[in-house]
């Protein structure tokens, strides 16, 4: 942290000219600086759009939904009403597996403000089987034990297949939060 | 590029505020630091200023909503021809490729690009700002937030190439150290390998001292057409090229271990600067390095270096400020500081003073004759690029 100081900085470097500003420690961050604290009343009300509504139906049926461009071929996920590439509608629906392979994850500590977690939260891109490769969306990975990065990364890496784990059926809002996480798949199923 | 302009257009001067955590100075206080020692610098007055280019990032960082127009008095910008460039962290490189579209055009002689930016009023944390960058209906009930984005993508940009962190950390070590020598630093230090290790994983595989930090500051160029420059500058630094590509916003779509949009807004920027052999032609980069994989990701993607080895050019001191290709030699945005949109700007500053061989304690060696300058930002899917050189 800058001192508190007025002082312009001047060395051996361009601008010649002194750098001016005032830099404020922290305490006179919170004591000296005006503040006035605003919670802001905005609420939205945000429509889904044509693609992603039939694609949350999919997911309180269970099922992930994806389209297909009958230009360049490519099936995606999450769906949308056009290719983005070929400007063209994209309107050839297929249901993709609930299966999927890690693209990448990571291990958060933290929250946005920077509060610590105890339970680390494991985001990850999946790639769902039966689309074009390097296809995929954010999600979050479960089912793993232990929250060091060491016992995390022990169970779980880049290209290792998962699969959902949705909510039941009845508790489905026709949300990305149906499907609570994916977690990895396992060789030989206990069940 | 359908044809290369015709007409030529330097950077005549360069201005900086201090960079900080917490500043007293407003947002349009900064502006005003750096704007005028950037008209000052150039032996301009701000009347002779056709027109201004301001750029500044997310409004929620100040909470003034189209604070663009806000910090209007701050940038010189009052009863003129005044843009706003904004494409999130790539914002400071695109303010200059905004003001070299204005000059290059014929339409204004002397333009002023300020950058700007003051973080620090966004409470308890800036981040929050960018809670909202997510699709409000498939992404945000899954509760991201922005570091998610990074630690994915340095994840895939690792496990595709095999590098591991180490390699990654060295880039907060040589960019805090090249900041010693900064006047404007923020976070300058003479670190390890191992310190940067140390401090806390944020979100694996991010330590915290691989992630740039909150930054007030502000920073400024002034731009002139060739017949201008060659009046008021005895050493203009040109604009030879500029460059700028945006990907996808279904970024899980994307190829995260390689950023196509940095090299297509580079080979824009390379073609129109007659460059076909970057790293001969290349002297000095100043990448975008908000976080450490950064640099070396937006290295490769400037085809400054093979895809998944910059790492290693890193090892063997390839990016020394004595090496065969200085980057960010200014201590970019993990040593000087991370203002956003007065960060890219920043970099240019550096490519001028270094261009001109008036960058002191900092002055790489060999009188380097041309350089290039990039940021990022949006959804991680925006290249901007600029060539500055003294020909």
């Amino acid at each position: 942290m800058a001192k508190p100081a007025r002082a312009v900085r001047k060395m051996d470097a361009p601008p010649w000219l002194a750098l001016r500003g005032s830099p404020l420690s922290d305490d006179e961050f919170h004591g000296k600086v005006s503040t006035t604290s605003w919670i802001p009343r905005l609420e939205y009300g945000w429509d889904a759009g044509i693609a992603i509504s039939r694609f949350l139906e999919g997911l309180k049926a269970g099922k992930i939904l994806g389209v297909r461009c009958r230009v360049c071929g490519r099936t995606v996920t999450p769906p949308r009403a056009f290719c983005e590439l070929d400007f063209r509608p994209m309107d050839d629906w297929v249901e993709l597996a609930d299966t999927a392979t890690i693209n990448t994850y990571s291990i958060c500590y933290v929250t946005w403000d920077l509060k610590p977690l105890r339970k680390p939260q494991i985001p990850a891109v999946v790639e769902i089987d039966g689309t074009t490769p390097r296809v995929g969306f954010l999600h979050l990975i479960g089912g793993v034990n232990g929250s060091s990065v060491e016992a995390i990364r022990k169970q779980l890496r880049v290209g290792m297949p998962v699969r959902a784990v949705w909510k039941k059926p009845h508790q489905r809002a026709g949300a990305i939060t149906d499907i609570l996480y994916f977690e990895p798949v396992k060789r030989h199923p206990e069940r | 590029m359908k044809r290369k302009p015709r007409r030529k257009v330097a950077v005549i001067g360069a201005g900086l505020s201090l960079f900080m955590r917490r500043a007293l100075e407003t947002g349009k206080e900064l502006s005003y630091y750096a704007a005028s020692q950037a008209l000052e610098t150039a032996g301009v007055r701000l009347k002779d200023i056709q027109a201004v280019v301001m750029a500044t990032a997310p409004d929620a960082f100040d909470g003034v909503h189209m604070k663009g127009d806000w910090l209007l008095d701050g940038a010189g910008g009052v009863r003129k021809p005044y843009t706003r460039a904004y494409v999130g962290g790539g914002s400071g490189v695109f303010s200059i490729i905004s003001g070299w579209t204005l000059v290059a055009s014929g339409l204004f002689d002397l333009v002023l690009v300020v950058g700007e930016e003051k973080m620090s009023s966004c409470q308890p944390h800036p981040q929050g700002a960018f809670l909202t960058i997510f699709d409000h209906t498939i992404e945000r009930p899954l509760g991201p937030n922005l570091l998610w984005i990074f630690s994915l993508e340095q994840h895939r940009y690792m496990s595709s190439y095999g590098i591991r962190n180490e390699d990654i950390a060295l880039v907060s070590v040589k960019n805090k150290r090249n900041a010693l020598n900064h006047p404007a630093a923020q976070v300058a230090a003479n670190l390890s390998v191992k310190d940067v290790l140390a401090s806390d994983v944020v979100a694996w595989p991010v330590h915290r001292l691989m992630v740039s930090p909150v930054s007030d500051g502000a920073a400024a160029i002034v731009l002139a057409a060739e017949h201008v420059a060659r009046r008021l500058s005895e050493k203009p630094v040109w604009v030879q090229g500029v460059g700028w590509s945006l990907d996808t916003s279904y970024w899980g779509n994307r190829d995260l271990a390689y950023p196509r949009y940095v090299e297509r807004a580079a080979r824009m920027a390379y073609g129109m600067a007659g460059i076909s052999e970057p790293r001969k032609e290349i002297h000095i980069a100043e990448p975008y390095d908000p976080f450490a994989y950064k640099e070396l990701h937006h290295l490769e993607g400037l085809l400054l270096a093979d895809r998944g080895k910059a790492p290693d050019d890193l090892a063997r001191g390839r990016f020394d400020r004595t090496g065969e290709l200085p980057t960010c030699p200014s201590g970019g945005l993990m040593g000087v500081g991370n203002p956003i949109a007065a960060a890219g700007v920043m970099k240019v500053c550096e490519l001028f003073w270094q261009l001109r061989g008036e960058a002191g304690a900092r002055q790489i060696p060999g009188n380097p004759e041309r350089g290039v300058a990039q940021a990022w930002g949006d959804l991680m899917q925006i290249g901007t690029v600029a060539v500055l050189g003294v020909h």
